[in-house]
């Protein structure tokens, strides 16, 4: 069911790269774990309320509270990036101004 | 006297108190075993050196404080390498995140350090928890103390075999299908996967964030509930954790009444763990509970579903990692290079597949078949596991079909996920779930550890607590 096509597409997607060399096997693998979770298709699903029953809403929102001191904690992220000038994360430029 | 790191966490506790050793003793117990047994089982990926501040401060709690000072005080603990400890690498066992060095402590680890508890280094997992062995870990492969031709189990295999082979008192794993409970089975130890909300998520790299639950993997079931008593609790950093009795509360019976699905322990169980199983049921009854039948019919699709909503979920949560504000980063010609570089030099094989498979389930066209198919049959399953727990206390089977298996025997995808093909319920429905020893069964010679999995209503985990001493003590 799945094609070495749409592989490549999914891959595109997800900004992933499958090597040429992986790509027939890794199809396959990925046709036969496609092929076993369709058996979802089969469930029989009642619909409306019954599904619902028991499950309540409630509200986990926060109060509104004081923000943490300013800059607490920007010198240990800026630490993790991978291009970095000061407290900037450096990436490239998309949008040019020509 | 057992050596200090032979000890459980209420054994060394109760050491400590009586003066019998001190903390740094027990610390360099554990230190010394680490040295001597993890060049060859590879538990650890990283020892931390000894923290002497917290050593100090351990010692002079348990002086001053004796019998009030925290239970955990002191007790050298094994974390998985996907919860954050401030300054200290969590790469996941990736190579994504290989040097990405945790910028603050999970809400975890910060009660842990408030009891005193001290961390001896991250444990090895399959890469982003995905995984049934820890076959998938970027640095290698973990091995069961048991028969080191076998796996640990997964993907918390590092943190059961520390456990396992007494190179830490007890450890952390985090569970999502199953991840803390199957490596228990495996390895002869207890793993606990509290209910969904009980433990927080804030610090755990995240899985599948609707699955996700940092849960104990330890000596005993005294233990157990000793580590996730130290760790649980409501936290304004995870909203979706829970407050004590928001499901209600249940007197429980002093004979327990447990619910075995006999129709899901047909031909897929192996047949020794089967009768290691009938037997330890046996037991029970004996002891005064008693055994019901249940039907859950909608547990033969459970593994499909799972399937289907964390490789969903895992897509969206690993996007995040692209090589830009953390983690790796392989430059290319274009900024869509640079994503497309650094997340296939940063994730593993299986990582991948399973990020592809979740963007499959989630694509227009697929959704509706797929993932909203799955998450209604999660309901459906959920329904049937309440109503069970109309007629029982405690529903029963084994954890895992089979004992720990070699290396390289479940290559084929598919049939690692069938590893899981028990555990996955309790993640799907939010349950709490542990697993206990309950017997060993024979391969090649070697005798190896089979759990029996119990679950419980949604914060139910004194029932677990309650029938996994019964089956300790049986």
């Amino acid at each position: 069911m799945a094609t070495v096509e749409e592989v490549k597409k999914l891959a595109s997607l997800a900004r992933i790269k499958v090597a040429d060399a992986e790509l027939e096997k890794f199809t396959k693998e990925f046709d036969a774990i496609l092929a076993y979770v369709e058996t979802i298709s089969t469930v029989e699903i009642p619909q409306g309320e019954a599904l619902r029953r028991g499950q309540t809403l409630r509200n986990v929102m926060r109060v509104d509270g004081e923000p943490h001191a300013p800059a607490m904690y920007t010198e240990k992220i800026a630490a993790q990036f991978s291009a970095r000038k000061g407290d900037a994360l450096v990436v490239k430029q998309i949008i040019s101004h020509e | 006297m057992k050596k200090p790191n032979e000890m459980t966490i209420v054994e060394a506790a109760r050491a400590l108190r009586a003066r019998d050793f001190s903390v740094r003793d027990l610390w360099d117990a554990c230190s010394k075993a680490i040295e001597e047994k993890n060049p060859e089982l590879h538990a650890y990926l990283e020892i931390f050196e000894a923290d002497d501040v917290a050593i100090v401060a351990a010692q002079k709690r348990i002086d001053t404080e004796g019998e009030k000072a925290p239970l955990m005080c002191g007790i050298p603990l094994a974390i998985k390498d996907n919860i954050l400890i401030e300054g200290k690498i969590a790469s996941a066992a990736s190579k994504m995140l290989a040097n990405y060095r945790a910028t603050y402590d999970a809400t975890v680890i910060k009660k842990l350090k408030d009891a005193g508890a001290l961390f001896l280094g991250r444990t090895n997992m399959d890469e982003f928890a995905m995984g049934s062995s820890t076959e998938h870990s970027a640095f290698g492969t973990t091995k069961n103390p048991h028969d080191i031709k076998r796996v640990p189990g997964g993907s918390s295999g590092g943190s059961a075999t520390a456990v396992a082979a007494h190179l830490a008192i007890a450890a952390l794993g985090s569970d999502t299908g199953g991840s803390v409970r199957q490596p228990a089975s495996f390895t002869g130890l207890v793993g606990l996967k509290p209910t969904y909300g009980g433990v927080s998520r804030s610090g755990l790299i995240a899985m599948g964030s609707s699955l996700d639950q940092i849960g104990p993997l330890t000596k005993s079931v005294a233990d157990t509930q000793i580590l996730y008593e130290a760790i649980r609790g409501i936290d304004p950093l995870d909203s979706t954790t829970i407050p004590d009795g928001l499901y209600g509360t249940r007197e429980l019976p002093k004979q327990l009444r447990i619910g075995v699905p006999r129709h899901l322990l047909g031909a897929g169980v192996n047949a020794d763990v089967l009768v290691v199983f009938n037997t330890m049921l046996n037991k029970l009854a004996e002891a005064g509970h008693t055994l019901v039948d249940i039907e859950l019919p909608t547990s033969a699709h459970a593994l499909a579903a799972y399937y289907v909503i964390m490789p969903a979920e895992v897509s969206t949560n690993l996007a995040r990692l692209d090589g830009i504000r953390y983690g790796l980063a392989a430059h290319g010609e274009t900024l869509l290079d640079d994503y497309i570089n650094s997340r296939t030099e940063g994730f593993g094989e299986e990582t991948r597949r399973r990020i592809l498979l979740g963007t499959f389930v989630l694509s227009s066209g697929y959704i509706d078949a797929y993932y909203r198919k799955a998450d209604a049959a999660r309901a459906v399953l959920r329904r049937e596991y309440t109503d069970a727990f109309m007629k029982a206390d405690v529903i029963a089977f084994p954890t895992t079909p089979s004992p720990a298996f070699l290396f390289g025997e479940k290559s084929d995808p598919l049939s690692m996920y069938l590893e899981d093909i028990f555990t996955v319920t309790a993640n799907l429905t939010g349950m709490p779930a542990i697993s206990v020893p309950m017997g060993l069964v024979e391969r090649d010679g070697k005798k190896l550890p089979v759990g029996m999995h119990l679950t419980a209503p949604h914060q139910g985990e004194s029932a677990l607590f309650t029938l996994g001493s019964a089956v300790e003590n049986v």
